[in-house]
């Protein structure tokens, strides 16, 4: 017998019933394998449900806690963990074809600390190949649809991940965010998704989509769940040279009480108004709306060289992918090709694995890449987009300067339709562009709702920091979302429609 | 792969027409214990694939870590060679695809080398000392070694399928560059065996490598280009790949110059290319050109920060290092008084340390001389193997000399007890004990061989008492041969006189 | 700036040894040629600016680890996901050429 109600609760509202003994984690972690029984066939958030494995490890928290041993505060609350992500023993595709039916001999740092701490790991959830894509259209199995609306696009990368969890499958996901992967599916889906700062959780274990921007945070329905998470699979690890070596700051502490008097936050002029959907930006000016009328100073700032954010990303990032998913070539793990006709040479099954594995995108990607790092364009492609950077760095200390946070919208629009923007790579794009500056420049962001847009979809409102300064973004969040929530009289996912139960 | 045969000009016309220019590229294997980017064991011999992680099985998701250990001894390596320490420097991936390596890129140093603009003073057989500009030395990582199966000559081009151990990948390498070597003329080929050899000496002594040849753990690509005079410009050059033994570097480059003559004799050009060695026939043959050859698409390696090597770090490492071989080798020569032919007989046999270990074990610097490059030298030559790879230590060479110096063997007697210990017999003095080779000493014993010797041959003894002293030798000859050599001729001499007299 | 091509897609596809149809080359020439004109943009940001180029977000320097042998991965697990194995060593088809 499991009880539905549990999935409904926030980890935070489990972690204290586990804590009281008032539930068991298996009785946790069932509510949650019934309820992807009963709408994953809908959402499609999961590649692979490990179901006996999430038992056991609920059971094994049940049996330390009953023999009385100290544990996590999370402790039994279960997890669904995006498919780049290695696990030991549980299928790890990072959606694609090349690597289907791959088993991973080690864990990824962040899933060894999730075990360490007794979360039991629901399954992978469905994201766009090697994270590149703004819709899971690109994955290999099949899109993941959004919760509010089958029929549109849950976000990407980590939609799977975002779709879990405002499916109530899971309490807590994790994502992993390029260049807006996880703030842009919380956006469109009307859940909670933080980027740290680069480096304060450990790529030891991702997948490799982009080694200069890529980082893992958490996916859930609230801020202070955010930072639970945050808190677990956060902190140095010298499996990691990009590891930041000082200790996370205070970021559960920093959602207690929050307040916003007398912070300055910054309004990024070049992060809203053109493009914007109209719904989007009326959200977004109604939230900074709350934190003036709570005491925040609200000024604007102006970051010049964002606009040319979104190009020196799409050089930098495709030209780090082709070398990153060089090593997929059928030689030593998952898809082995033949090519058709001709000799079987090594050099030939390669490429026919490579062009028989990748999607589309990928293949756009890498052969973009390749060709930004060729011989005779690096200095033009790759070189400047590295400078760019280096402006765009610039910017993000001058506004900081004059403001303690920044905010934006997170994504230009709501959730568009599956089938969209398919066969329009740029427009495609245009979806990060407000997430992409934080990537390129490693500093955190969070996203989180701020209500529904004219379309009834929900709308992200981002909040970014200073590298190092993750708690801000909690302090601020928290803030904003009680204020919400206390508006909304409930949390905005009491919003979305019921999604119908299939038959078991 | 079919070897062509190439025309060739006689070497010494060869170099009377053409200046011949050299540079070497020399890959060094570092003697660390773990690997240059995780913690798997570098060990040699081991299970194929049984010293792997997922970082150097280049799994997805594993990140390279930078080992201290393999950066400590570039910067001693690059300083014993007279290099600059860069005040930072940073990994580069270096992009192609080939089976042997894991992620399909190498991570290398690109533009920005641990050590720089350095030199070293080689020293030829006869004394001459040429200087060799070192343009570089970086750190990169090895990769895995593949075993070609199936097709006709088990060259890569006929195989079938190809096995894969990826032990050797990620095991730390320094790359050492020269500048082009110019001037050498007819001893180009000697200055680059003797390079690469002080090369290799000099990583021994500065404990950086084990320097094992056999082993691979000095590679040698050889760089060749000839042009019509000293002050022509540079003419184009080849790449031969992985040349291994001293002797094979020589050959190559003597080889490369008379073939390039030969093309350039003809009115031909040489192709700018990389070309494989093969050891048998003593030849170079093209390597595939591929397509993308030159494209490696360098970056630098955004899984890796840059290196910053602290002034103190690298003035602690220059503190340790140790004497440089030719400053040593002065030395140990003034210490030991050998005359210069001496020495270099030494130094011609690899055998300079083995002789400062023996003598420290005890021996006299003569002896020790005599030993290894003597006996040990030629049995080595026999066997193939250098000489540091025989199955006797200093320690063992120096209990030899001892057995003699004191009476107790024989130099005859001391050539049987080395063959014991070289067969695995254990230490000399086990060996005299096992087989009975000790001296006979006893006069009791020897009085009777004497004694059964003068009985034997009274003509002889008659000849003694006769005042015909030399006609003992026929009687001492008799006792050794009766002793199986193990009595000191000299006793035994005296002993007939004594007796005869008496 | 150069024209995105099939031949040129089919060069550097051939660098990144990815096969493609046809089709494929076809339609990524016309898409390319489009995301390279976007991209391309990065150097007006840059124009007349001495600006130096940034590889990593965060700036950290000399990360080690100590020269200290850990456990490898079994061989089983080494093996594992191999698409063909022989005596404990991967299979792979023939390598033409050499490095």
């Amino acid at each position: 017998m499991t009880d539905a109600t549990l999935t409904r609760r926030t980890a935070g509202e489990l972690a204290a019933l586990l804590q009281a003994r008032e539930v068991s984690s298996v009785e946790v972690t069932q509510a949650h394998l019934d309820r992807i029984a009963d709408v994953d066939d809908a959402v499609h958030a999961f590649l692979h449900v490990s179901a006996d494995e999430a038992l056991a490890a609920a059971r094994a928290v049940d049996a330390r806690r009953a023999a009385g041993e100290q544990l996590h505060g999370l402790a039994g609350v279960p997890v669904a963990v995006k498919d780049v992500v290695v696990t030991r023993g549980m299928p790890t595709t990072a959606g694609s074809r090349i690597l289907e039916g791959w088993v991973p001999p080690y864990d990824a740092t962040l899933v060894e600390r999730l075990r360490a701490a007794g979360l039991p790991i629901l399954g992978k959830t469905n994201c766009d190949e090697f994270a590149m894509g703004s819709s899971t259209e690109h994955s290999g199995y099949g899109p993941t649809h959004n919760p509010w609306d089958l029929a549109r696009i849950p976000g990407g990368s980590g939609g799977g991940s975002a779709a879990a969890v405002a499916a109530y499958e899971a309490p807590l996901a994790i994502g992993t965010d390029t260049g807006g992967s996880i703030r842009q599916p919380a956006a469109v889906t009307g859940t909670v998704g933080v980027k740290p700062t680069y480096g304060g959780v450990s790529r030891y274990g991702l997948v490799a989509l982009a080694s200069s921007l890529d980082q893992a945070g958490p996916v859930t329905r609230t801020v202070l769940d955010s930072a639970l998470l945050h808190e677990v699979i956060g902190g140095h690890d010298p499996r990691d040279s990009t590891s930041l070596p000082e200790p996370l700051p205070g970021l559960v502490a920093a959602t207690h009480a929050p307040d916003v008097r007398g912070l300055r936050v910054g309004v990024v002029r070049q992060l809203s108004g053109d493009g914007y959907q109209p719904g989007v930006r009326a959200s977004f000016e109604a939230a900074v709306g709350i934190l003036a009328e709570a005491g925040a100073e609200v000024v604007e700032v102006s970051c010049p060289s964002f606009e040319y954010a979104l190009s020196a990303y799409y050089l930098i990032l495709p030209a780090e992918a082709s070398s990153n998913l060089a090593r997929f070539d059928g030689m030593r793990y998952g898809l082995r090709v033949e090519p058709a006709e001709g000799p079987v040479t090594a050099e030939r099954v390669m490429a026919a694995t490579r062009g028989a594995g990748f999607g589309d995108e990928v293949k756009r990607r890498v052969i973009l890449g390749t060709y930004a790092l060729s011989a005779g364009y690096y200095d033009a492609y790759y070189g400047t987009a590295q400078k760019v950077r280096t402006l765009i760095q610039r910017d993000f200390a001058a506004a900081f300067a004059q403001a303690d946070v920044l905010v934006s919208p997170t994504a230009p629009t709501t959730a568009f339709r599956l089938g969209e923007k398919l066969d329009d790579p740029l427009a495609m794009y245009l979806n990060d562009v407000a997430t992409i500056p934080a990537n390129l420049a490693g500093i955190p962001g969070l996203s989180l709702p701020s209500g529904l847009s004219d379309d009834g979809l929900p709308v992200g409102f981002q909040v970014l920091a200073p590298a190092r300064a993750d708690d801000r973004l909690y302090r601020v969040g928290a803030f904003l979302e009680a204020a919400l929530v206390e508006r909304w009289g409930g949390p905005i996912l009491a919003a979305a429609p019921e999604l119908e139960v299939s038959a078991r | 792969m079919s070897v062509t045969t190439d025309a060739l000009l006689p070497f010494d016309e060869a170099v009377a027409r053409f200046d011949p220019v050299i540079g070497l590229e020399v890959h060094v294997e570092l003697g660390t214990l773990s690997k240059m980017f995780d913690g798997a064991g570098t060990t040699f011999g081991d299970a194929p694939n049984s010293l792997v992680t997922p970082v150097s099985l280049g799994l997805p998701g594993a990140l390279p870590v930078v080992n201290r250990g393999a950066v400590e001894r570039g910067i001693r390596l690059g300083l014993a060679l007279g290099c600059e320490i860069a005040q930072t420097c940073r990994f580069a991936r270096k992009n192609y695809f080939y089976p042997d390596l894991t992620k399909n890129f190498q991570t290398s140093q690109y533009d920005e080398p641990i050590a720089f603009d350095g030199r070293v003073e080689v020293e030829l057989e006869d004394g001459t000392t040429v200087a060799v500009e070192i343009e570089r030395a970086h750190l990169e990582e090895d990769a895995g070694k593949n075993t070609h199966v199936g097709g006709a000559t088990g060259r890569i081009h006929g195989a079938e399928y190809s096995l894969v151990d990826y032990n050797r990948a990620g095991i730390p390498l320094v790359e050492v560059v020269t500048r082009p070597i110019l001037g050498t003329g007819a001893r180009a080929p000697e200055v680059a065996r003797a390079y690469v050899q002080l090369l290799r000496d000099l990583v021994r002594a500065l404990g950086v490598s084990e320097g094992r040849m056999e082993r691979g753990h000095v590679r040698a690509d050889v760089n060749v280009s000839l042009r019509p005079s000293p002050d022509a410009p540079l003419g184009t050059r080849t790449e031969t790949k992985n040349v291994n033994s001293f002797r094979s570097v020589e050959r190559a480059v003597r080889h490369e110059i008379q073939r390039q003559a030969a093309v350039l004799a003809a009115g031909g050009t040489v192709l700018q290319e990389t070309r494989h060695w093969h050891e048998e026939s003593g030849t170079t043959s093209p390597g595939r050109v591929k397509s993308d050859a030159d494209d490696y698409r360098y970056f630098p390696e955004p899984d890796l920060v840059p290196i910053a090597p602290s002034r103190a770090w690298v003035e602690e490492i220059r503190a340790s290092l140790p004497e440089a071989p030719a400053v040593r080798r002065r030395r140990l020569q003034a210490d030991w008084a050998f005359t210069d032919a001496e020495m270099r007989d030494v130094v011609n046999a690899g055998a300079v340390e083995l002789v400062a270990a023996t003598v420290a074990a005890g021996a006299a610097p003569a002896a020790a001389r005599k030993w290894w490059t003597g006996e040990l030298a030629r049995t080595a030559n026999a066997r193939g193997v250098d000489v540091t790879e025989l199955p006797v230590t200093p320690v063992d060479v120096a209990a030899l000399q001892a057995l003699v110096t004191t009476g107790r063997i024989t130099d005859t007697i001391a050539r049987q007890v080395l063959e014991g210990v070289l067969a695995g017999e254990g230490t000399p003095e086990a060996v005299v004990a096992a087989r009975g080779l000790e001296v006979v000493s006893d006069d009791g014993a020897l009085l009777e061989a004497v004694d059964a010797a003068l009985a034997a041959q009274p003509d002889v003894a008659a000849k003694i008492r006769a005042g015909k002293v030399q006609a003992a030798g026929a009687i001492v000859g008799a006792v050794m041969k009766a002793t199986r050599g193990r009595a000191d001729a000299a006793r035994v001499r005296a002993l007939v006189l004594e007796r005869v007299g008496s | 700036m150069p024209t995105f091509s099939s031949e040129e897609v089919a060069r550097v596809a051939a660098l990144a040894r990815i096969d493609l149809t046809p089709a494929e080359l076809e339609r990524l020439a016309g898409e390319l040629e489009v995301i390279v004109h976007a991209v391309a943009r990065v150097s007006e940001a840059v124009a007349g600016l001495d600006v130096p180029a940034t590889s990593h977000p965060i700036p950290l320097t000399n990360v080690f680890r100590e020269d200290v042998v850990e456990r490898p991965l079994p061989v089983a697990d080494v093996l594992a996901g191999a698409p063909a194995a022989e005596d404990g060593r991967f299979l792979v088809p023939q390598i033409l050429g050499e490095d």
